[in-house]
């Protein structure tokens, strides 16, 4: 089965340095998937590249068969993905709904349609009592999820999470996972990056491990944490004393 | 057109052109350190051309000579300004520093044309008329006083940026803000002295400008325009840049106005501006923005 | 939001009537403020819609009321033909504008002196276009006034007052209509944060060239107004960088951004001028330059201690 994305010896160098080095791995429909390592390890560049924010010095990027790599960040939400940012990226002067009504505004031209299927969103992610706030007088656990919201407002096929767990206690990082373990049932693929072991393993079927741009391990949760290569990435290799 | 009539108009453009390259130092100083958009650097030019003519009037003080109080009065009012007046301002939008300028641009203009009138008023000294001859070349004693004292000013100021430990201090604001902070520089300070030794540039170039032309407030708001013109040409926090961007300008005008109209010269300057914008926004001499 | 609609109600029904009750003097005022109000809308499309600094505005007022004029001069084409070459000669001047401008990466302050590098060379230029007048300007002649002759757009004071207060209100009405559209949302969020709003879906390319060349087709209006209401024409005058600063005033003061206010700051800022104007008069204090000095003071100390503008201070106090 043709995965939903496929990421294909995908590279990107940044004035010399190397952040994404042939990189290779599917994202299969309907799955969660997700990318961790430590930091700098190239993760959100690799997201920059599949959402079109940058084009990849050499690879592809397939959605569904079709590659995407060359396309602009509003024609690679066209095709069906959504994301989130690391650091989130508001619309302070709005209110929350007008936020996510931005976001619902790309499947339909009616204010009112998008305002409606904006509030069932929000109620979805907790935030529905908060939809006339300003967005810029939310704390940061409600921004990352409204980023969330906004992005699921698109109507995305894929949807690319940019450690939106950072910053939350357990029992908010739980609701989340909830949410997104339900929007998986209904359809949605997730491509997930993350520091937050906790998500990663309630919510991954599959992990794709990068250190220093390169994949350096891929396979189930269970598999992967055990893996030595893994371990040695994130605290270093055993050096004789 | 004989070459020695373009040679001397090169020469008198390249000349004329550093005392814009030092007022539009000024500007890249304070535009390249604080990103502070100053509608009034024209204006503030004005003033101290005024300045040269009133200290000339009232105590016969030739305005070279008058540059060194023009210069410390300009830097003392620019810090005491920028401190506090401007500083709010550096945080907020565009479109709100820029207003807070051009009112003050406005007040000030029109401030001249309150004291001084609409009429243009001169310096006459005696050097005005004379000039060296060197070859075919005849250079006016007056453009070359007032280009040596825009590069002697220009040089003190490279000077105080490369060797002191303010100059860098304020270097390193420019280059990254908030690394600055967090090492602990009195951030506030540093901007207001920067305005100051800004507007004493702004104050050496109308002193020697006061020599020049005729002065009127009018003056003003065109100075400011050929001051972003030249800082962006030259390339934005690149010093030498703001001297060459000037000369090249002065050369230019110099150049158009003989060959094409004198109305038209100003329209080859911002042609050029609208290029380099388009082309190479880094200018001549700067870091890509 | 009733409340608001009562209070506008009332506003638009006073400024009906009010020729009714107002002598030449006020009238001409009250044409001046509808004048600004409108061209400040329109400039407050580029800016407060979509974040846009355009400091170069008079650009387009002058190519505007240079198309009109010339066809009206030229070829005594009224103003009704020559308003549609005025639009479509500002629209295609800010697209293009826009688009070196946006295909560049040309944004924030840089794109500010864009702007006004293009009114000042053509300022420049114009004064060597004979076919135009030149410096010495171009003058459209001045049928009798007291008549009524529409084609022409020619008569009395007060009809250029209603056809001023039309445009103002219909100015008001297409802003508020797009800014709940998609295209509003779209724009507002493009102002808010670029980035973001591409990962929406939203093509920012196409909708700012759209708000630019919208802005600019509104200000050849006030142009083709502008020739026809003063009848003279000079370059040095309309493309001067003042006018693009007197265009933007009533904006930044009522507030970028709000519907009403550019319409409140250009109320505000003229009656202040001509009340000035009037006070110095009566003080017998002819100084050159005074008037702009006070003007200059309060527009510091809005720009200080209001820094959003005077209309959302307004519209909380009214709690509209």
């Amino acid at each position: 089965m043709t995965p939903l994305l496929d990421i294909r010896s995908v590279s990107k160098s940044f004035r010399g340095l190397k952040a994404v080095s042939n990189v290779s791995f599917p994202v299969p429909q309907g799955s969660i998937v997700g990318l961790i390592g430590p930091n700098g390890a190239g993760k959100t560049t690799l997201f920059n590249v599949i959402a079109g924010a940058f084009a990849p010095d050499s690879g592809q990027v397939v959605l569904e068969g079709r590659a995407i790599q060359a396309l602009r960040p509003d024609q690679v939400c066209a095709a069906g993905i959504g994301r989130t940012f690391q650091i989130v990226k508001p619309f302070p002067g709005l209110t929350v709904l007008e936020n996510v009504v931005v976001g619902a505004l790309h499947r339909t031209g009616s204010v009112r349609e998008a305002e409606e299927k904006s509030f069932q969103i929000l109620e979805t992610l907790q935030l529905a009592e908060k939809c006339n706030l300003p967005a810029s007088t939310l704390t940061l656990p409600d921004r990352k999820r409204l980023e969330v919201a906004r992005a699921l407002a698109t109507r995305p096929r894929l949807l690319l999470l940019d450690e939106v767990m950072a910053g939350l206690r357990p029992t908010e990082c739980d609701q989340l996972v909830e949410v997104f373990r339900r929007l998986n049932g209904a359809g949605l693929t997730i491509l997930l990056i993350e520091h937050v072991m906790r998500a990663v393993m309630k919510l991954a079927q599959d992990i794709v491990v990068l250190h220093h741009g390169e994949v350096v391990a891929r396979g189930a949760p269970a598999q992967v944490v055990r893996d030595p290569a893994v371990l040695e990435c994130y605290l270093g290799e055993e050096t004789e004393v | 057109m004989s070459l020695d009539l373009v040679a001397n108009v090169v020469v008198s453009g390249v000349l004329t052109g550093l005392v814009y390259g030092l007022m539009a130092l000024g500007l890249s100083v304070i535009f390249g350190v604080m990103r502070l958009v100053n509608f009034a650097h024209g204006e503030m030019m004005a003033i101290a051309m005024y300045a040269a003519v009133v200290l000339f009037a009232a105590f016969g003080l030739d305005p070279f000579l008058a540059m060194p109080a023009v210069a410390a009065s300009f830097f003392a009012l620019g810090y005491v300004l920028q401190r506090g007046l401007i500083n709010p301002f550096i945080a907020r939008p565009e479109h709100s520093q820029f207003m807070l300028l051009v009112a003050a641009a406005m007040i000030l203009v029109n401030a001249l044309l309150m004291i001084f009138g609409p009429d243009a008023r001169n310096v006459q000294t005696d050097y005005q008329l004379e000039s060296i001859a060197i070859g075919k070349l005849l250079i006016d004693k007056a453009r070359l006083y007032a280009a040596g004292a825009a590069l002697l000013a220009a040089a003190a100021l490279f000077g105080f940026f490369r060797f002191t430990l303010t100059g860098k201090a304020i270097r390193a604001c420019a280059d990254n803000n908030l690394g600055a902070r967090v090492v602990g520089l009195n951030l506030r300070h540093l901007y207001a002295l920067t305005f100051g030794l800004g507007s004493a540039c702004v104050a050496i170039a109308g002193c020697a400008m006061a020599v020049l032309v005729e002065v009127t407030p009018s003056l003003g708001p065109g100075y400011t325009l050929l001051a972003f013109v030249i800082v962006i040409v030259g390339g934005l926090g690149s010093m030498p840049g703001a001297l060459l961007g000037g000369v090249l300008i002065g050369v230019s005008e110099a150049l158009a106005g003989l060959w094409i109209a004198p109305s038209a010269k100003s329209m080859f300057s911002f042609g050029l501006l609208i290029l380099v914008l388009i082309l190479r926004p880094q200018g001549l001499m700067g870091k890509r923005p | 939001m009733s409340r608001a609609r009562v209070l506008l109600s009332l506003l638009l029904l006073l400024l009906l009537v009010f020729p009714a009750f107002s002598g030449p003097y006020a009238l001409s005022v009250a044409t001046l403020i509808l004048y600004f109000a409108y061209t400040g809308q329109a400039w407050n499309v580029m800016m407060g819609f979509a974040g846009q600094l355009s400091l170069g505005h008079s650009l387009f007022a002058g190519l505007g009321a240079y198309a009109a004029g010339a066809l009206f001069f030229h070829f005594g084409i009224g103003p009704w033909a020559g308003v549609w070459l005025a639009m479509a000669i500002c629209a295609l001047a800010g697209v293009l504008i826009g688009f070196l401008a946006f295909r560049f990466g040309i944004s924030g302050v840089y794109f500010a002196l864009l702007t006004i590098a293009f009114a000042e060379f053509t300022r420049v230029g114009f004064d060597h276009i004979d076919w135009l007048g030149g410096p010495g300007g171009m003058f459209l002649k001045v049928a009798q006034r007291d008549q009524v002759d529409l084609l022409h757009f020619r008569g009395p004071p007060v009809m250029y007052y209603y056809a001023m207060l039309l445009l103002a209100a219909g100015a008001l009405a297409v802003c508020s209509w797009l800014l709940r559209s998609k295209t509003g949302y779209y724009w507002q969020a493009i102002r808010e944060n670029e980035e973001a709003a591409q990962a929406l879906g939203i093509n920012t390319f196409r909708y700012k060239l759209a708000a630019v060349a919208i802005s600019s087709a509104m200000t050849a209006i006030s142009g083709v107004f502008f020739a026809f209401y003063y009848n003279n024409l000079f370059p040095e005058q309309i493309f001067n960088i003042s006018r693009s600063i007197e265009i933007i005033l009533g904006p930044v003061i009522g507030g970028v951004g709000t519907l009403f206010g550019p319409v409140l700051g250009a109320a505000l800022l003229t009656l202040l001028a001509e009340g000035i104007t009037e006070l110095m008069q009566a003080l017998g204090w002819e100084i050159p330059g005074a008037k702009q000095v006070f003007y200059g003071f309060t527009l510091l100390v809005v720009v200080m201690f209001l820094p959003n503008g005077i209309w959302p201070y307004v519209a909380k106090k009214l709690r509209l």
